[in-house]
């Protein structure tokens, strides 16, 4: 009998194993045919033009510059907001919030917005910002936008990372005297340094390819809308974005346009594993040895 | 033998055998005075009452879970970080009542200091490290803060081993000298009682009779109240212990009395491995 189990164990083992194999191997499948697809389709069209000169019309030599500048503008801002706001949520609800009602209310909100469709985001913003206080689309709006999206994926992060550093080196801290806020910002922030960055890191890759909030929120722009000599340095109008214009020219019918909206792709895909890539780079040096 | 009801603890409170030396009261730097404490509705401490000595190293001992290292939290108020945790009754340093709502506890703790059972060097510079708590009282110049610092890293008996490598990170130390690095950094800030929570705990025994030796460096500056374990290690450096068990306090008096002729059964029972 007991050989009988045990060939049943090793068959239930391997049977599950193989499993397990063959999940791994159809996921990472997906990804390379994604990967190959946008490589293969985005290379051709990548030159210099694609830098340096903004959209055009389809026939007439256009780039992706005002895009390409669109979503730095719009992520860099939705970062600063996200990042300030983030960082100082995940820090209460790790070391002031505890287990008080009002910490457990924020946390499951915190956790829905983490999970809420992006497009309902975008509307959000939409009915508030667009629609009533700055009256039309705008860069700024789709900045709030993605702040939004940001902002639950680096709370949770900050809470996670500050929880997993040593009670007794917060204790340490306190214990000289120092004040607990103080504590916090100058040892357990720097010790948590790397997470957080890491959170920071991967909520931009996450609002640097997102499409839905922007429609309802920059809109887009076929022109430069940013500059010195623009009201409100342009950002109070509306503006364009990689994730827009791939959207937009990926559905058109024209060729040239097609071909951009590849290349756009693969440059979104470019910098989101870039940050990624640096996130992990970061994260290990700042380890300690 | 562990087992008590806690609910008619009280009750056993007012007969358990106890013993206290008499200490005269100018000599006493730091007085817990019936001291109860409370995590939430459970109770850890029974009334305890024990003198710190000036100038001496107090260790108090006991089997895990009763209580030591409770009171020596109490004793600058690290417990207050937690809703919930509470303690009454009176802990009198230089004639103030620290439990008091008043008392500034920042202030207590830059006089009460403490080192924890696990080396905890924050991530910074060994200079940075030593330096951080006299930054934040003192306003001292790069001359006299490099002289504060060596001052405290001599004292904390580490200096000699990293004093080529102020500028490298705390972290990059071995445990014996994170301990040791920790102690300087209390000590830097010039605090009157010294609390250690079993600080070789997780040293090797070398490191540990390194930190000893630092310890009994210590005791003509500072006053030290020491947590610990290890009865051999209370006998090496401690000049009175305090006994406790199940959160009472059996017995006080001078370490080589209380090692060699105890008061109460169950110190001697304790002492004599027979529990714990």
């Amino acid at each position: 009998m007991a050989s009988l189990r045990r060939v049943r164990r090793t068959i239930t083992d391997g049977a599950f194993t193989t499993f397990c194999w063959l999940a791994t191997g159809v996921a990472l499948f997906a990804l390379g045919l994604i990967l190959w697809s946008l490589v293969t389709q985005g290379i051709g069209g990548l030159n210099l033009d694609v830098f340096t000169r903004p959209t055009e019309p389809s026939g007439s030599p256009g780039g992706l510059l005002n895009a390409i500048v669109g979503s730095i503008i719009t992520c860099a801002l939705a970062m600063i907001m996200a990042v300030i706001v983030g960082v100082l949520a995940g820090t209460w609800l790790a070391e002031y919030g505890g287990e008080s009602l009002y910490a457990k209310v924020i946390r499951f909100l915190n956790d829905i917005l983490l999970s809420a469709p992006s497009v309902l985001v975008g509307l959000f913003v939409y009915n508030i910002l667009v629609a009533h206080v700055i009256g039309h689309f705008s860069a700024i709006s789709g900045s709030v936008a993605l702040a939004l999206i940001a902002v639950p994926i680096i709370t949770r992060t900050t809470e996670d990372v500050l929880k997993l550093q040593p009670t007794a080196l917060r204790e340490s801290g306190v214990a000289l005297g120092t004040p607990h806020w103080t504590t916090i910002r100058t040892i357990l922030w720097r010790s948590a340094g790397s997470g957080i960055l890491t959170g920071g890191l991967l909520a931009f890759a996450r609002i640097s390819g997102e499409t839905a909030p922007l429609l309802f929120t920059a809109l887009g722009n076929q022109y430069f809308s940013i500059g010195l000599h623009q009201p409100n340095l342009g950002l109070t109008q509306p503006i364009s974005a990689l994730p827009l214009v791939i959207f937009q020219y990926a559905l058109s019918p024209y060729d040239d346009w097609q071909r951009l909206a590849w290349t756009g792709s693969l440059i979104v895909a470019a910098a989101v594993l870039g940050t990624n890539i640096l996130a992990r780079i970061v994260t290990r040096e700042r380890r300690p040895s | 033998m562990n087992a008590v009801d806690t609910q008619h603890s009280d009750d056993v409170a007012e007969t358990y055998e106890h013993y206290a030396a008499e200490v005269p009261a100018n000599l006493v730097k730091l007085h817990a005075k019936n001291v109860d404490f409370f995590y939430g509705k459970s109770r850890a401490l029974y009334s305890v009452t024990l003198p710190v000595i000036a100038n001496g190293v107090t260790a108090i001992i006991g089997p895990s879970g009763c209580g030591k290292s409770t009171l020596l939290r109490a004793m600058n108020r690290i417990y207050g970080l937690y809703p919930g945790q509470r303690a009454t009754g009176e802990i009198i340093l230089d004639g103030e009542n620290i439990l008091d709502k008043r008392m500034d506890v920042a202030t207590l703790r830059s006089r009460v200091g403490m080192v924890f059972q696990k080396p905890t060097p924050f991530p910074m510079s060994i200079y940075d490290n030593v330096a951080f708590g006299v930054r934040l009282y003192e306003g001292l110049s790069h001359a006299e803060m490099d002289r504060r610092v060596e001052e405290s890293l001599r004292k904390a008996a580490l200096w000699d081993e990293v004093k080529d490598k102020l500028r490298h990170s705390g972290l990059s130390l071995s445990g014996g000298q994170q301990q040791r690095l920790c102690v300087a950094r209390g000590i830097a800030v010039k605090p009157e009682v010294l609390l250690l929570d079993e600080p070789a705990s997780a040293l090797d025994p070398q490191s540990t009779a390194k930190l000893e030796d630092t310890i009994v460096g210590l005791k003509k500056d500072y006053t030290i109240v020491i947590v610990t374990h290890n009865l051999q290690q209370a006998t090496r450096v401690s000049d009175n212990t305090g006994f406790m068990f199940l959160g009472r306090l059996i017995e006080f008096g001078p370490t080589n009395e209380l090692f060699s002729a105890p008061k109460t059964e169950r110190t001697a029972d304790y002492i004599g491995g027979r529990f714990g």
